[in-house]
């Protein structure tokens, strides 16, 4: 058991990754991780075991207002949830026939390329433009939204459904394989492809990313990485920041997240880089 | 002008279908992430104001049967387990509550999209089982 003050401490941690979590699409692993390994000297494998949790409580947490207030395009969520769940169930059987470090720099090269497009993007608030692909209308995946910032109801279409469709494959590919960066992949796909504004694209990523998770998180809960005592106070903290992340998230502008997303983008890249060449 | 009217009616009934679907589901999230908390905030209260797990040790449990004997004797780490098993149920009740919605709505492309998913996850599951 830890101390008393260490689980405030994770708590008010866990706090800050769900309200980044909720406003980015994100599972908040990228804050949870480093939290809980660096700062409070934590073993690893119970910080991985918590980031999957907090993916979990992100999702759930967030995705209940973000559905209500039509942010979040349910049906858009679920068409990509058949590649990232067949993608993370072909990562989780190949993961012992593949190299990693090889996949590591593959992606970072991908990521980095996106963090480039998006920043040439980055002051766009709402696509303009948009040619509805044939299948958007069979499978009613237009929507709209109220957005309180613009002060008008935001009608938009989508398009590009073929790569991003693919690129949600590789997602689920590369989080049931290396266990990270599922959501940031999800989100990067809908802005660049599917040409979505970027609140559905974070609010639609937000509902995927718990069905994701939940795929592997009882491999994760059997094999004892779920540690009750750490586990607790992140469910519990992140729970409570996804919820005001999600009130958040609607005050803000487009290219406004599109510029947090956009430094988050950078780093992940990065350090899948230095992985990848550190093997 | 008739017309109008009856394109309006017509827009006004498909957004209310479509809040009742949304709306649904969005529940079946709020139901999921509120009894879970619940019973992670009593687990971790009991932690806190116990300083006892349950448990010797650093020792945890992870079988079912073991955690729900813990359950029944109120020890904490037990009664945590028992929320977090729950949390990470939620996500795969909303799947499943989604079948059942756009079966009601009689929108069967989503009912097999969503049957689709829920059986890869079972897949995931018993595979997680099996490895």
């Amino acid at each position: 058991m830890i101390s008393t003050a260490t689980s405030l401490l994770i708590l008010l941690g866990s706090i800050l990754a769900g309200i980044f979590g909720a406003l980015l699409g994100l599972g908040g692993g990228i804050i949870i991780i480093p939290f809980l390994t660096l700062a409070l000297g934590l073993d690893i494998r119970y910080a991985i075991g918590a980031s999957i949790v907090s993916i979990i409580a992100t999702s759930s947490g967030a995705a209940a207002a973000f559905v209500r207030d039509r942010l979040t395009n349910i049906r858009i969520g679920m068409f990509l949830q058949i590649a990232t769940t067949a993608g993370a169930l072909t990562g989780a059987y190949i993961s012992g026939l593949i190299n990693a470090r090889i996949l590591y720099i593959i992606f970072a090269l991908v990521l980095g390329y996106s963090a480039l497009a998006m920043f040439q993007r980055r002051n766009i608030e709402l696509p303009e433009g948009v040619v509805a692909h044939p299948l958007a209308q069979k499978l009613k995946l237009e929507g709209s939204y109220y957005d309180q910032v613009l002060g008008k109801r935001v009608d938009y279409t989508t398009t590009g459904i073929y790569p991003s469709f693919s690129i949600m494959y590789v997602a689920g590919v590369i989080s049931g394989l290396l266990g990270i960066g599922s959501g940031i992949f999800k989100v990067m796909a809908m802005d660049m492809y599917m040409k979505l504004p970027m609140k559905v694209s974070t609010a639609t990523s937000n509902f995927m990313i718990g069905v994701t998770a939940a795929t592997s998180a009882g491999i994760y809960f059997a094999r004892g990485d779920i540690n009750p005592s750490i586990a607790a106070p992140v469910a519990l903290g992140v729970l409570v920041g996804a919820t005001l992340g999600s009130k958040l998230l609607v005050r803000l502008k487009n290219a406004t997240i599109r510029k947090i997303f956009l430094p988050v983008l950078l780093y992940i890249s990065l350090e899948m880089l230095i992985k990848g060449l550190r093997g | 002008m008739v017309v109008n009217t009856v394109n309006n009616e017509e827009v006004h009934i498909k957004e209310a279908q479509a809040s009742t679907i949304e709306n649904l589901i969005s529940q079946s999230l709020r139901i999921g992430v509120g009894i879970s908390a619940l019973v992670i905030a009593i687990g971790f209260a009991l932690l806190l104001f116990t300083g006892q797990t349950g448990y010797a040790g650093p020792f945890f449990p992870v079988k079912m049967g073991e955690i729900l004997k813990g359950l029944i004797q109120l020890k904490p780490y037990a009664v945590i387990d028992v929320g977090l098993i729950l949390l990470i149920l939620t996500p795969v009740f909303r799947v499943a509550a989604s079948v059942v919605v756009f079966w009601r709505e009689k929108d069967y492309t989503y009912v097999i999209i969503n049957l689709l998913v829920l059986l890869m996850l079972a897949v995931g599951f018993l595979a997680g089982k099996a490895g």
